[in-house]
């Protein structure tokens, strides 16, 4: 005793200072408490029941109040509280039900005090009043909370909970008669010490357990409580209605909750499960902790703030079994870590993000998106500083909003509205769906419609509708050109590089297997127009230089149609590759080819022979007789690729442009899908008249039905009402012709037409010749009918 | 049919339980919302719904936590969830579950093979034998190594946290369910093995009609008897709540507290052997319930009720783990223990908390859960001795539960009320897994 008090007044005068520190204690601690000049700690559990000073460098354990050779339950303690007035005193609650308190003072080595008994189930918390020496309150699991005076054996008064276990009981600071009680079925309730009978106020603060509450010291009205449903919730007690104020979503169960002294918004926590570490929040940013300190390996079972004036000392107990000083200024600050910028897409595209306002506003100065045309900065939002301590943060949030939709609408509707699936030869159809495409700006598109005219038209028919394909060798190597740079510099995506992929895997394959690879050869060339330069290895494949210009080629032509390159290699390169497409002006090249490409080799090739002798073995399945069949693979991949693009138009409008040519190649359920996606597309955009021209034109029975559906009339018998089921024009039960022509007076088998004014009728033709010559009703009803 | 040659089944069972009366049952039973919707989901409204119709606010809870686990969004496949639970109904030679759930194994697709054997089942399911032996038998052995190998980043097949805890919620209940199909005798449905025959009926008898039980017939004639009986025992459940805790040492109470852990209560009824149906999907069938040893000798630790909590804590990583599921168990759990109709036998108005909890202890001790606060001398007080035989075989051997056993205790108590008493050893039991296997999972979060 003389020790410790020694210790007290060294270090009682001025201000407590120290460092983060630990000790191992020899079990896991369930509760610690300060008394009140800070200098002492005492951290109790099931196992453990200790003093321990807190001295500069390090805890020295003082006393220990566990004695006995086999201590009795009463030692396990579930929770522990020091005296704030008398620092002589102590009171524990155990597991078992008993309420001791201890008195430092005692001679003997067995320090404790009184024991009451009258809980039945464990005891979860001990108070002492914050000003009355001798008061001090329990809450029980039995559901009980008594009150006991220190001065007499047994407790002075008893609070019922109505059954339900009390799980934390706090003394208000302010309020001399008041204490709250919180519950495990969510409740907190309100007691006035002096009525027994029944609380003051009663409020569901969680869903779950409440498992702690603390008043907040200064603010009379500030209940903070802490719950298994991870929040916490600051409670404004002043109105008539418990007002939630403030709310902090944790990441586990909170166990404690502890104000922090001198700082009016801040508050410790730590969890009961899962989560080891302590973390101080501000309630205000319920969102990110203030500070975390993260020393513990095992959960935090006992926060306490050292002094009750001091917000820079915490000290922790844990079931790791170490006792912890820890000091504010090494907390862990999350909020420096924490990454500024947040990037969210909403449900429609709008996509929104929020970065520090220096960083956007600096931003917007400097124009960092040239080609944003689509951003449009929404709004700037500006948070107010809540904290001193915080560093100054405001973020600007911006919205983006995607145009994007309404744009692909537009191209939809007008593709649908503008495309000619029908009516025309085949060739104009493609020529005109690449126009509009084109003047929609989906160069991908129209490339295809041209290429499948190429593909499939009549060489016949080709020499009158292909003006620019007069042009020549050189008109259509542009042609080609422009695909492949389109391809690859719009960036339409994936295909595109994947096809050049592929070629460039099938160049490989050239390479490993020149000399019998013509058929691989073809594939090429039925798959890639822009794959020229492929034959040519197999001329030289020895020539390592040719793939390098070939691969410049290839960049040259994006960029300029000048080649730096010997011209003629290339045009008569491009030449046999263009003759698989078959334009027919190329037909007579075709008859020159062996010697052009004999030439070439001779330019380019040591050993033209060989190359001279391959061409003519390829030279049949480059003939300009090409079934058309022969690109159907290709494009059934493509449509297949556009429908997975989500492009099920082009997909439908192709098939139906190309008609019997692809059909075959198709499976029926695919077509059919297509179809109804489309018709579907269709109709949700009110293109009634595109979808039944669809619906028309496709060659699926399931689809040409949809027209059919709902297109049956029921009559009814003009002489017996009854409904005609068999015949149109005679009715089953009275057997007497019920559509009788008005004019010719016979039976109407075919179209019947009638007047919707007196609805007399007949033939149409009958009726649309008497109504030429006459106003009135052939019926003689009188009716002046009208025929339009 | 039966002129093609056809045999004709018929079922045998007269009713859902071989020990309670079909009328009972059907008493308190039809024209429950629950029931009619569960019909209607299911097309047939089983047994075990039947007789837990007795307790319509439970059967209620325990057919939304059995949905969610069987067919709600979870990280295990439907097929599995239901061949775990075949693999835990083995393991209590409970024919009855394994054939419910094999029949939803197969309605889910799952592979018809891996019925005929566990060596079929994916290594990553057997993984999971060791943990379903323990869990059903000893779960106080469960340590975070079991929990390791299975979980941990080497581990092949690797199973994560949360399709484990999933298995693990899924082989608890099945396995508490054994009990509480054991203990209130279910019959078979009438699609099961035994639960129909091809033979005509024999007009001599039907051997499974409860009312001819001599065990039942024995009871009838000690009802004068049985009437004292209950008199006592309510004399000492209110005796006990007045009394004014006598102060006694911890020694004192651990004594307690171990006297009714390791008393030895005779349950080995051997019976016959299990169907071979049940047996093909068990490994290591010996490993069953140890009794504790006798005080002094190398006990197992005990499990301090304070220090593991299912309120505090196994809630908490379950809901964090398996949202949703923590929510229902706690609902589940909380109506089982404060289920209570206040009338006791031919009393009205009682207040049965003190049995209950005594029940609820007991239970809890025998898979080594000691509660400080709880004072363990009113179980002997409370609990009769054939009461313990009933509950001891129930929540460790429930596959050796007989009529007898059923019978013989609470001779005067309604059925419904000895159902009730079977309700809080499934979910006692049931808990006690949970928590032990959580807390081996918490060390191994740690």
């Amino acid at each position: 005793m003389e020790k410790m008090s020694r210790v007290t007044t060294a270090l009682g005068s001025n201000a407590i200072s120290g460092k983060t520190m630990f000790c191992h204690l020899d079990a896991p601690a369930n509760a610690i408490s300060v008394c009140r000049d800070a200098t002492q700690v005492v951290v109790a559990g099931r196992n453990i029941f200790k003093i321990y000073a807190l001295e500069e460098e390090q805890f020295v354990e003082k006393l220990n109040l566990r004695v006995g050779r086999k201590p009795s339950l009463n030692f396990s303690c579930a929770d522990v509280m020091w005296h704030q007035m008398e620092e002589n005193l102590l009171a524990t609650a155990a597991t078992n039900g008993a309420v001791v308190t201890w008195n430092l003072g005692k001679p003997s080595r067995n320090k404790q005090d009184q024991l009451f008994t009258e809980h039945k189930r464990t005891v979860n918390k001990v108070c002492f009043h914050p000003t009355e020496v001798y008061m001090l309150l329990s809450g029980s699991q039995d559901g009980f909370m008594k009150c006991f005076d220190l001065r007499k054996k047994e407790s002075v008064s008893t609070f019922s909970g109505q059954s339900e276990s009390v799980r934390d009981v706090q003394f208000s600071m302010k309020d001399y008669f008041t204490f709250a009680a919180s519950f495990e079925n969510g409740n907190v309730q309100l007691w006035d010490i002096r009525r027994p009978d029944r609380y003051e106020r009663m409020f569901t603060a969680h869903t779950g357990p409440v498992f702690c509450c603390d008043w907040h010291p200064d603010d009379r009205g500030w209940l903070a409580t802490g719950g298994r449903d991870k929040m916490v919730k600051v409670w404004d007690m002043t109105t008539n209605r418990a007002k939630e104020i403030y709310c902090v979503q944790t990441i586990a169960s909170v166990a404690r909750v502890k104000w922090r002294p001198e700082r009016k918004f801040h508050l410790a926590t730590c969890s009961m499960m899962v989560d080891h570490n302590i973390y101080v929040w501000d309630i205000r940013r319920p969102f990110i902790p203030f500070a975390t300190f993260e020393e513990h390996k095992d959960v935090t079972t006992g926060i306490v703030w050292r002094h009750q004036h001091d917000p820079h000392f915490l000290l922790s107990g844990s079931k790791d079994s170490t006792l912890y000083q820890h000091m504010f200024k090494d907390a862990t600050r999350p909020v420096d870590k924490a990454n500024p910028e947040g990037l969210c897409f909403g449900l429609l595209g709008d996509l929104a993000f929020a970065a520090k306002e220096s960083l956007i506003t600096s931003d917007a100065n400097r124009k960092p998106y040239p080609g944003g045309d689509r951003r449009y900065p929404m709004f700037f939002f500006k948070k107010p500083d809540p904290t001193e301590q915080f560093a100054h943060v405001s973020s600007a949030l911006s919205v983006f909003e995607t145009d994007l939709d309404s744009h692909r609408m537009d191209w939809f509707v007008k593709t649908a509205q503008l495309y000619l699936l029908s009516g025309k030869p085949f060739a104009e159809l493609c020529d005109h769906n690449a126009k509009v495409a084109q003047e929609l700006k989906r160069p991908q598109v129209s490339t295809t419609w041209t290429m499948l005219r190429i593909m499939f038209s009549d060489p016949a028919n080709l020499a009158t509708p292909g003006p620019n394909h007069n042009l020549g060798k050189l008109g259509t190597l542009p042609l080609m050109n422009s695909f492949s740079l389109k391809d690859l510099g719009s960036g339409m995506g994936a295909e595109s590089r994947l096809e050049r992929s592929k070629g460039e895997s099938r160049q490989d394959n050239i390479h490993l297997e020149p000399g019998n690879s013509y058929i691989s050869n073809n594939e090429e060339n039925e798959e890639t127009e822009g794959s020229e330069g492929h034959p040519e290895y197999m001329f030289g494949d020895a020539e390592l230089d040719d793939d390098d210009l070939y691969s410049m080629e290839h960049d040259n032509q994006t960029e300029e149609q000048e080649y730096t390159l010997p011209q003629e290699a290339f045009q008569l390169r491009h030449e046999i590759v263009d003759n698989p497409s078959a334009p027919e002006h190329l037909q007579q090249d075709k008859a020159d080819s062996p010697h052009v490409s004999g030439n070439e080799a001779e330019v380019t090739c040591l050993t033209p022979i060989e190359s001279f002798s391959l061409i003519s073995i390829s030279q049949p399945l480059f003939s300009p007789h090409l079934p058309a069949s022969f690109f159907c693979p290709i494009v059934r991949e493509m449509l297949s690729y556009y429908a997975e693009q989500g492009d099920v138009q082009m997909a439908v409008s192709v098939l139906i442009v190309l008609g019997d040519r692809i059909r075959k190649e198709i499976d029926d359920l695919t077509q059919e899908h297509w179809y109804m996606s489309y018709i579907d597309l269709l109709q949700r955009f009110e293109l009634w008249n595109v979808s039944n021209e669809v619906i028309k034109l496709s060659t699926c029975s399931a689809i040409t039905c949809l027209n059919q559906t709902s297109t049956t009339l029921h009559i009814n018998c003009s002489n017996c009402k009854r409904p005609m089921s068999n015949k149109g024009w005679i009715c089953d039960r009275c057997h007497q012709c019920a559509s009788v022509c008005a004019v010719c007076h016979h039976v109407v088998k075919g179209l019947f037409v009638w007047c919707q004014g007196c609805s007399h009728g007949g033939h149409l033709e009958h009726m649309m010749n008497w109504l030429k010559s006459s106003a009135h009703c052939p019926a003689g009803c009188g009716h002046l009918c009208e025929y339009t | 049919m039966s002129e093609q040659g056809v045999q004709v089944p018929r079922a045998l069972a007269s009713g859902p339980s071989a020990f309670i009366p079909a009328k009972e049952i059907l008493k308190e039973g039809p024209n429950q919302d629950v029931l009619i919707e569960s019909f209607l989901s299911l097309g047939r409204v089983d047994h075990i719904s039947m007789v837990m119709a007795m307790h319509p606010a439970y059967l209620c809870c325990f057919l939304k936590t059995q949905h969610a686990l069987l067919e709600m969004d979870g990280p295990l496949p439907r097929q599995w969830r239901h061949y775990i639970a075949v693999m835990a109904a083995a393991r209590h030679h409970c024919s009855y579950l394994v054939q419910q759930h094999s029949a939803g194994y197969l309605e889910a697709g799952g592979e018809e093979s891996w019925l005929s054997g566990l060596e079929h089942a994916p290594a990553k399911l057997r993984s999971l034998q060791t943990l379903n032996k323990l869990l059903a038998h000893r779960p106080w052995l469960i340590t975070q190594q079991h929990i390791q190998e299975l979980v941990c980043p080497g581990a092949e097949p690797r199973w994560s946290l949360a399709e484990l805890i999933h298995a693990v919620v899924l082989m608890a209940h099945a396995h508490s369910l054994c009990s509480f199909v054991w203990g209130c005798g279910l019959n078979p449905e009438p699609d099961h093995i035994g639960g129909y025959s091809f033979q005509p009926p024999s007009l001599s008898h039907s051997p499974h009609s409860p009312a001819h039980s001599p065990a039942h017939e024995d009871g009838r004639h000690e009802l004068a008897d049985g009437a004292v009986e209950v008199e006592v025992l309510m004399k000492r459940m209110v005796e006990l709540q007045q009394q004014q805790e006598e102060e006694c040492t911890q020694e004192e109470m651990v004594t307690r507290f171990e006297r009714e852990r390791s008393e030895s209560i005779p349950t080995a009824v051997v019976r016959g052997a299990p169907p071979d149906l049940v047996l093909r999907l068990v490994e290591e069938p010996e490993f069953r319930y140890e009794d504790f040893a006798p005080r002094g000798e190398q006990a197992p630790p005990t499990m301090r009720a304070q220090d593991y909590s299912w309120e505090d804590h196994g809630f908490s990583l379950l809901n964090r783990l398996l949202p949703d599921m923590g929510q229902l168990l706690d609902e589940k759990f909380q109506i089982v223990c404060n289920l209570t109709y206040h009338r006791m036998a031919m009393h009205e108005g009682v207040d049965t908390h003190t049995l209950r909890k005594a029940l609820w202890n007991y239970i809890h001790c025998l898979y080594g859960i000691r509660y400080d606060d709880y004072d363990y001398g009113s179980v002997n007080v409370l609990l009769e001795r054939s009461l313990k035989v009933f509950v001891k075989t129930m929540a460790c051997h429930p596959e050796q539960t007989t009529a007898r056993i059923y019978h013989s205790f609470w001779r005067h108590f309604r059925h419904s009320e000895k159902v009730h008493a079977n309700l809080i050893v499934m979910e006692a039991r049931l808990q006690a897994a949970l928590l032990y296997i959580l807390r081996a999972i918490t060390h191994y979060m740690r």
